[in-house]
This record gives structure tokens, C-alpha cells and sequence, in this order.
């Protein structure tokens, strides 16, 4: 067991694929607030760690929790209280409507 | 004497061992991380136990080792479905360090270097049930696995033995811990497989 080892992370795209099953687009682009530090940036600069015995993705600034996960057999439970607020690119609502 | 010397060193019992419902046997000791793994310097390493009064017990680094310990054998079962069997410790029994706090609290909750908690009944950490361990394996601790000291309550799921442990906090009322508050079983039976709210 190596520090590197104990300390490897992911980044923040290793969320994609857990974050598609709940969201409609691939959240990994949205631009996110630390709570704690402030540090915005895409939930793709997260440090994560995981998959068990759940998703943590800290801030890269402050190492604060800013996102949890946990898939469960039936349910997945999402913490997001670290994230002031998350920025999702859409397409414009018209355009969306297929107007 | 191949059954006395299998039983006697509690060493990984491959046949015939019942383990908890869903869970699966393991010969090595993964490590499973929600953070970085915190250094803590043992000349500053403390533990406490704060009570509802708002008393505090403190031990330094120097005091823990110095209070009796005892060195139990005991089988891991995580959450994630691993099972370890006959894993050896060396630490202090929750009893002795309570033996002078006075509290009429029935939870604790559990926290750590690095920011992590865990809640349990503070019932569920007496009469021999639980232990500061700082040894595992007639080794020191590593900190991957918890060193300097960690939390070691095997009869509940892994998550509750919090590694870095740093204080426990008695409360007249239940504080759900990290993994408690993310989905997981608040008290986490591995017997009763609780491992996920609801179960």
C-alpha cells in the first residue's frame, strides 16, 4: 500500500457514466461552486474517489466534499451540499422544443 | 493438530465458515477510500471523548499506549461484501476508556482526522465490543488502513470502524455519520445485511 496508491483519484469524468443514469445529459461539463472555497469549475476537475462504497468527489482546491453518490441495488442516493450550484449547458428552449 | 493450529492463530478459515448473508470471503485487506489518507503526527495526535455535559476526556498519543490493552481476533465483514476472517488487533477497549465518564447519553458519534464521521448506540461500544486499536497484525498501524489508530466495532460493517479516529461524541440524540447520511444503513447489521436505508 503505497501513498500514491491510498491517495489515488480519479478525475471527475469517472462520474459520467454514474451521473447519466440520473440526469438526462452528461453532467461531467457542468460548472460547479464549492460551498467552501468557492472554486468553480466543471464537475470533471473534481478529485473522486470510489466506486465503493460510494462516489465522493472532492473540490481540487480545498479537498471538501462537494458531491456523494451511493448506487444502491434500487435507489442511488445524491448529496450534493457542497455544490453552491451547478451550471448545465442546455440547448436554447426553443431549439430544444424542435421548434 | 491441524484444527487446533487453524483455530488457535486465528487464521482465514476457508471451510465450512458461515458469513453474513451476501457477503463473500477475502485472504487480503482491501483499502476503500473517500478522501486522501490523512498523516497525523503522533507528537499531536490526540483522542477524546466529549460528553452531552460538555465534558472532555483527553488522551495524548503517550497516554493511549499506556492505558492496559488487549489484543483481540476478530472477522471483518465491509459493506461492499468482503468478509476477512480472524484479524489480529492490539488496542484499548472502549470500557476503559469510559470507565471515568460520566454520561447518560445513548449515542456516539464517531469522528476522524480528515473530516470523516460515524454514528452507532453508544451501547453498541461497550462490554467488550469495541476498541482504539493501534496495532494490527503485530504491526503498527499502517495509515491505509487507519493508523495511527482506528475504531475497531466488528460486529457492525466496516464503515463503522472509523480509521484516523480522533474522538467520539456522546449525544442524547442520533447524528447520522457520512456514509449514514449518503444512503447507508444507519446502524449497518452485517448479520441482518443492513447494508442500505430501508433494509
Amino acid at each position: 500500500m503505497t501513498a500514491s496508491i491510498e491517495d489515488a483519484y480519479q478525475d471527475g469524468n469517472a462520474l459520467a457514466g454514474p451521473l447519466r443514469e440520473i440526469f438526462a445529459v452528461d453532467m461531467t461539463a457542468a460548472e460547479g461552486r464549492c460551498a467552501s472555497c468557492g472554486l468553480t469549475g466543471p464537475l470533471a476537475s473534481l478529485r473522486v474517489y470510489g466506486p465503493e462504497p460510494g462516489w465522493v468527489a472532492r473540490c481540487p482546491g480545498c479537498e471538501e466534499v462537494l458531491l456523494r453518490l451511493v448506487r444502491g441495488p434500487q435507489a442511488a442516493w445524491l448529496d450534493l451540499r457542497g455544490i453552491v450550484n451547478l451550471r448545465i449547458s442546455l440547448p436554447a428552449e426553443a431549439e430544444a422544443a424542435g421548434a | 493438530m491441524g484444527i487446533i493450529s487453524r483455530g488457535f492463530r486465528g487464521r482465514p478459515r476457508d471451510e465450512g465458515v458461515k458469513l453474513p448473508p451476501g457477503q463473500y470471503l477475502t485472504h487480503d485487506f482491501p483499502v476503500l477510500s473517500a478522501g486522501p489518507t490523512p498523516r497525523v503526527r503522533l507528537d499531536t495526535w490526540e483522542f477524546t471523548i466529549d460528553t452531552e455535559t460538555g465534558q472532555t476526556h483527553r488522551w495524548t498519543w503517550r497516554q493511549l499506549l499506556d492505558l492496559p490493552s488487549e489484543t483481540p481476533t476478530v472477522d471483518l465483514h465491509c459493506v461492499t461484501k468482503w468478509s476477512k476472517l480472524g484479524t489480529s488487533w492490539k488496542g484499548v477497549s472502549l470500557d476503559v476508556l469510559m470507565e471515568d465518564v460520566e454520561t447518560t447519553a445513548e449515542y456516539a458519534l464517531v469522528y476522524s482526522y480528515g473530516g470523516y464521521t460515524t454514528n452507532l448506540p453508544l451501547q453498541d461500544l461497550l462490554d467488550g465490543q469495541a476498541w482504539i486499536t493501534y496495532e494490527y497484525d503485530g504491526e503498527e498501524l499502517a495509515p491505509a488502513h487507519g493508523g495511527p489508530a482506528r475504531l475497531l466495532v466488528p460486529h457492525l460493517y466496516l464503515w463503522k470502524s472509523a480509521k484516523w479516529v480522533r474522538g467520539i461524541r456522546l449525544l442524547n440524540e442520533d447524528w447520522p455519520g457520512f456514509w449514514e447520511t449518503a444512503g447507508y444503513h444507519n446502524y449497518g447489521d452485517p448479520w441482518r445485511e443492513q447494508r442500505y436505508q430501508g433494509d
